[in-house]
């Protein structure tokens, strides 16, 4: 059985001339226990279409259904199987960390005692901080407790938007790592982020481009159907060097890419020679690359 | 069950740790029943007067001293004539002014009774009023002390008791005013608030995608208030009965009861607004201009509704406290029972099932 089932979801919202369109015709399946990773940049849609799965909002058009159930229908029935964690912090700051944790057992009618050992790993690093008041903690120790009141009643799915936006390079570690161990758990996660590193760690990802599905596969699947010639190049002058490649006409795109560029060539490219000034090796694209080159061909 | 009471011990967390504002829920009603019981009272206290006696006997002596021993006068002066007397009142020395004409112990003892003048400074014709008012209570008074038994009295005049209120004072009327509006204050405002609060901090996406039921969640923000409420009277009684010397005369037991029941309707107009609005900004708004205001204006505390022209007469039907100020008006001053407030009971306990019935209905499901 399918845990989520979107069918030609399309949101928009009113604005004062006309309106934007959020989501566009979305169709995709998430299979349960599967770690599923919605990839996008900021205003990609991936917040709408988490708040419909939530039946927080309802979609102008078409159909979803969680857990088979409808997200219109059985809203009350999904409210009460499905963990959802806001992309915006959304806790009582002004209750300590243990208070919010008890508040969340209770309102599912649960205690902490209860499914204490799906939330261990990650509430015993903010344990130390139990009687602080939410507000005062740090980013990742926000998220981390927003994670732990989201898993407290055992959700059969859980939906995590942006958990590790303004979360350290560390935490963010660590939260993934607690994912993946909540998979062994057969809880179906959905989660969605703006880092493609992080698209790796999914079992499934979604690449979503203005209310688009660009692309859904595995990482590897992704990676294989990249099907471009892929170089990292180091010039003398970075700048200089990337708008020399941009003239060529064998090179379909060239992008900054941490210290080096990334230079892709036309499918159907002339044979190519490297300059010789540069250093260049050719590599295996990353998700982002496949991002990148997917907005390309959408364009 | 459980949950329920956990949703309780969430919103009392809410109200405790936020000190400020709980020492403004506690400490606003005191001061509000001490201002408008002491400072801001309409009545006289100690008014200077000054006095033409133009009979210089036994009896208009005691008039004057009459006065002076009232509470609302102090003898000032003496004054030989009008022009000396009008001096002080123009120098501010004197706001009152009696003139005790030289027939006046003659005139008293006669079938056609006697005179005196009563002058009053004007230039405030609330305060001249109330003067006036005060004097011919004490000559009164005086009048009719000295007519005891005897068949023909003094003077006749008429009687102009002054009903409930026999000396005119103010925190008679103050207070069931400042409680209808203290309760209004802490139930609708800060109750508008706190479902709003929950939809702009995030907190109300975690809450609904929840099983709570939206009855759960509203009834529970209320129940803190409704407490909080019971010792706002209990406070605003103690203080109306030990320190400003208002009498309870009808049952506590229903002057109880009403109050609470007005804090109810309060408590559901304030959920009604948290409900329907999406920002604190604009349920604070909704609240002040429009229940604060209308409470002021039209419930007859400040201004009385028999004066109003017409519309306004029936938009203030509309205004909860104008029921509550007449209840509490009838039970704790003229010490009625609910034989008496039953129609306005009723209207109150419609107000409270209409808005409660229109808070759970506008009470949003989903966003937006």
């Amino acid at each position: 059985m399918q845990a989520i089932r979107i069918i030609d979801i399309e949101k928009s919202y009113p604005l004062k001339k006309g309106k934007t369109e959020a989501l566009k015709g979305l169709r995709f399946d998430v299979e349960e226990g599967e770690l599923f990773g919605l990839i996008g940049p900021d205003g990609a849609g991936k917040s709408t279409l988490f708040r419909i799965l939530t039946t927080l909002i309802l979609a102008d058009k078409g159909e979803a259904s969680v857990n088979g159930l409808d997200v219109v229908k059985d809203f009350m029935k999904i409210r009460r199987q499905v963990g959802y964690m806001p992309g915006k912090f959304s806790l009582y700051t002004d209750l300590t960390v243990e208070e919010n944790l008890n508040f969340f057992a209770t309102i599912f009618n649960t205690t902490v005692k209860e499914n204490y050992h799906l939330i261990r790993n990650i509430y015993e690093q903010i344990e130390p901080f139990k009687h602080f008041r939410a507000g005062k903690l740090s980013g990742g120790m926000k998220q981390k407790l927003a994670l732990s009141c989201a898993l407290i009643h055992r959700p059969k799915t859980l939906f995590l938007d942006e958990p590790t936006t303004g979360v350290d390079a560390l935490s963010r570690k660590e939260f993934w790592e607690l994912l993946r161990s909540l998979r062994a758990e057969g809880i179906t996660i959905m989660v969605s982020t703006p880092y493609m590193d992080e698209a790796s760690l999914c079992d499934r990802v979604a690449l979503i481009q203005s209310g688009k599905v660009m692309q859904i596969d595995t990482p590897e699947g992704l990676r294989n159907t990249y099907g471009k010639r892929l170089f990292a190049v180091k010039g003398p002058d970075m700048l200089h060097t990337l708008q020399r490649f941009r003239k060529m006409p064998a090179v379909e795109q060239a992008y900054p890419f941490g210290e080096v560029l990334h230079v892709v060539l036309r499918k159907d490219a002339p044979p190519f020679r490297m300059p010789e000034d540069v250093e260049a090796s050719e590599i295996a694209p990353d998700i982002e690359d496949c991002f990148i080159s997917l907005m390309h061909e959408h364009e | 069950m459980k949950q329920f009471i956990n949703f309780i011990k969430k919103e009392f967390i809410h109200i405790f740790r936020d000190r400020r504002t709980l020492f403004i829920l506690i400490g606003m009603p005191m001061v509000q029943i001490l201002i408008f019981g002491f400072a801001l009272t309409n009545e006289v206290k100690n008014s200077r007067f000054g006095y033409i006696d133009l009979s210089h006997d036994e009896l208009s002596q005691r008039l004057v001293a009459e006065m002076d021993a009232s509470n609302y006068f102090e003898a000032a002066a003496e004054f030989a004539d009008r022009d000396e007397m009008e001096g002080a009142f123009r120098k501010g020395r004197i706001s009152f002014g009696l003139v005790i004409p030289d027939d006046f112990s003659g005139s008293f003892h006669s079938t056609g009774g006697t005179k005196v003048q009563l002058i009053a400074d004007a230039s405030d014709p609330n305060i001249a009023n109330t003067l006036v008012n005060y004097a011919t209570a004490v000559i009164q008074d005086m009048a009719a002390g000295a007519s005891q038994g005897l068949q023909i009295p003094y003077v006749i005049r008429p009687e102009t008791r002054m009903l409930y209120n026999p000396q005119l004072q103010g925190a008679y009327n103050f207070v069931p005013g400042v409680m209808a509006m203290v309760l209004l204050l802490v139930c609708t405002m800060m109750t508008a608030l706190t479902i709003v609060r929950e939809k702009e901090n995030g907190t109300m996406e975690v809450l609904l995608v929840s099983p709570v039921k939206p009855i759960k969640i509203i009834t529970a923000k209320a129940v803190p208030y409704l407490l909080l409420s019971f010792f706002n009277i209990t406070s605003i009684l103690l203080l109306s009965v030990f320190v400003l010397n208002v009498p309870i005369r009808g049952s506590l037991v229903l002057l109880f009861s009403e109050s609470v029941l007005f804090t109810l309707v309060s408590l559901s107009l304030g959920l009604l607004i948290s409900s329907a609005t999406a920002s604190q900004t604009a349920a604070m708004f909704i609240s002040l201009v429009g229940m604060f205001l209308p409470t002021v204006m039209l419930s007859g505390f400040m201004f009385p509704i028999e004066n109003m022209p017409l519309p306004l007469q029936i938009i203030s039907n509309l205004v909860p406290a104008k029921w509550f100020y007449i209840i509490v008006r009838s039970v704790m001053i003229k010490g009625t029972g609910l034989a008496i407030v039953w129609k306005e009971t009723l209207i109150l306990l419609a107000m409270l099932l209409f808005f409660m019935g229109m808070a759970i209905k506008k009470f949003k499901l989903r966003l937006a």
